[in-house]
């Protein structure tokens, strides 16, 4: 492979998959900061509760 | 305790997503189908091979995540089906929704037929049915393809998975919102993923892999100047997305009042992002050793769409080492991603008959389901099958959708000036707060992208019959679909919504932060009364 592809391919995938982790970081920080308490946050629900 | 009882009434009535969680499942699984798989690949190396990524993370920025903002703030703001939340906005808008409605009816019934095929072709993979000529196979004596024209011959070989697709299709919706297509995408979608990650992984282990991927990398800088590489940019990001045309409202009105929407967008739409990158360096690997195998360069050997899944995949797996084990991996992905798709379109239309007419949950996706499981197989599990399903994909797509959106956009941002009050919405919660770059992007830059792309399609569709296809036949399933789903919104608005369905804007709980115990504002004591604590409120009416 080429360097220029090399580099496009790091890139790409730093940009893309890194920007997903990076995504869900911050929605999982802005739940911290959002709490109300035991119960109510989003994340301590289940993932398939109710289902 | 008025919120509360409100939010249960809701749920009860409409269902809802247990947690937001589930409503990101459901939401990539809605976004990831067909397209990220044999699109994405396609379009990106056409477009300048790794310098696309460019104009796609641009449009992905300014476009695709802002618009997917816009469908969530309707949605989760006027708690609603498409039709229920335009009106609910603006009684006038409600035909907005009924087109968006219309689009979705149309798509599920040729979608399931794709589902089918692929679902046909994960059992061929076991002994590789398809022999050496896997192209004479598909279209011959697989679809049994004769003339262009309408043959309604049915094919028992396919009638008999659309059959199968559509049993699973009806009782994912009957099951209902949480429980049909809340579990199929939590299960769904990591078993796609491990899926989709185990044949990109065996992809990369055979001979010519890295060809294929140099081919698809190798950054083509000039092709940043042609404005065509930024038209497919942002329609492969528009496609791809699920925004516009209903789905994204219907599944954001599920999704509890106290969500991070602005957060889940962002995950939502990377994840996707994510997924087509996948898949771009899964086909590419696999394209590298069929070129290879047959001695030519990868620029060959390149399919997208049909051709790429049903005539260049299995000739990769007749000759690739575990050949069976890849086509098997590599349909059964096309069979989730789709059917996760399948049922997000349908939804739209049962939601909104469900929120329109007085009918329960079962009633109600049996009446929309069964019908549209009818007209699919009638058309779509006969030799003519094929040809029908692309001139209605490619103008449903292009004069539907692309289309509704413009005008959607056009009126919400224009119009009725509604993205202050939505904006507003999205904040109490939002991690990613919208400001006025928001509203310059909704305002300004996606409605001219969208409307330049309509109006490439409508040049392109005027000068040269699509598909090289008989007028007749452009004119009755391209044209006529097209213009037929416009004209229902018209004809379903006017017609009354069942007794209990409001059509005051609901409002929000109260603001964040607000004690358990506190009493509700004035404007929260009403079950669905009126918000009327932004100063956007008057703009709306």
């Amino acid at each position: 492979m080429s360097a220029a592809a090399i580099v496009m391919m790091v890139v790409s995938m730093l940009v893309v998959w890194g920007g997903l982790a990076l995504a869900i970081v911050l929605l999982i920080r802005n739940d911290g900061r959002q709490d109300h308490g035991p119960g109510i946050g989003t994340d301590r629900e289940h993932l398939t509760r109710d289902l | 305790m008025a919120d509360q009882d409100v939010v249960a009434t809701e749920k009860a009535r409409r269902g809802a997503f247990s947690s937001r969680k589930v409503f990101i499942f459901a939401a990539i699984g809605s976004a990831v189908g067909l397209g990220n798989i044999w699109r994405f690949p396609y379009v990106a190396y056409e477009n300048g091979g790794g310098a696309f990524l460019i104009p796609y993370l641009v449009a992905l920025l300014c476009a695709g995540i802002p618009f997917l903002y816009l469908d969530y703030a309707l949605g989760h703001r006027m708690r609603g089906s498409a039709p229920l939340s335009f009106a609910r906005l603006s009684r006038p808008a409600e035909a907005l929704g009924w087109w968006q409605v219309g689009i979705c009816f149309m798509i599920a019934v040729y979608y399931a037929a794709v589902v089918a095929w692929a679902l046909s072709y994960t059992y061929f993979s076991f002994d590789k049915s398809w022999g050496s000529a896997p192209g004479d196979f598909f279209a011959g004596e697989y679809l049994k393809a004769g003339e262009v024209g309408v043959d309604l011959t049915v094919v028992m070989g396919v009638l008999v998975p659309m059959v199968i697709v559509w049993l699973a299709v009806i009782v994912i919706m009957v099951a209902g919102v949480e429980k049909g297509i809340g579990l199929v995408s939590v299960i769904g979608i990591p078993v796609l993923v491990i899926a989709f990650l185990a044949l990109v992984i065996r992809s990369l282990f055979l001979p010519g892999a890295i060809d294929g991927l140099e081919a698809f990398f190798a950054p083509d800088w000039s092709t940043l100047t042609h404005a065509g590489v930024w038209a497919a940019a942002f329609g492969q990001i528009f496609f791809s997305l699920s925004i516009g045309f209903g789905i994204m409202i219907t599944y954001s009105s599920y999704v509890d009042r106290e969500t991070d929407m602005t957060g889940s967008g962002a995950v939502v739409g990377l994840a996707n992002s994510s997924f087509e990158l996948l898949a771009g360096i899964g086909v590419f690997a696999a394209l590298g050793f069929m070129a290879q195998a047959q001695n030519v360069a990868v620029d060959e050997v390149v399919e997208s769409g049909v051709g790429l899944a049903f005539v260049s995949f299995p000739a990769i797996i007749n000759e690739a080492p575990w050949g069976a084990f890849i086509g098997v991996l590599f349909f059964a992905t096309l069979v989730i991603a789709g059917l996760t798709s399948l049922v997000s379109v349908l939804e739209v239309v049962v939601s909104a008959v469900r929120d329109k007419f007085d009918l329960s949950r079962k009633v109600a996706a049996a009446a929309v389901s069964v019908p549209c499981a009818l007209i699919s197989l009638v058309f779509f599990s006969t030799a003519s099958g094929l040809y029908v399903l692309d001139i209605l994909d490619y103008f449903i797509n292009q004069f539907g959708i692309l289309l509704v959106a413009v005008v959607s956009m056009v009126v919400v941002a224009w119009s009725l000036r509604a993205l202050p009050l939505l904006a507003d919405h999205m904040n109490r919660r939002g991690s990613i707060k919208l400001l006025l770059w928001w509203r310059l992007l909704l305002g300004l830059v996606v409605p001219i992208a969208l409307a330049y792309m309509v109006f490439n399609s409508f040049r392109d569709a005027v000068e040269t019959p699509y598909g090289g296809y008989p007028g007749w036949m452009i004119a009755l399933f391209g044209w006529g679909a097209a213009a037929l789903v416009m004209v229902l919104g018209y004809v379903l608005a006017p017609m009354p919504w069942r007794k209990d369905t409001s059509l005051e804007d609901p409002g929000l709980a109260p603001p964040p932060g607000a004690l358990p115990d506190s009493p509700p504002p004035a404007t929260a004591r009403h079950a669905v009364g009126a918000d009327q604590h932004t100063t956007t409120e008057g703009a709306r009416r």
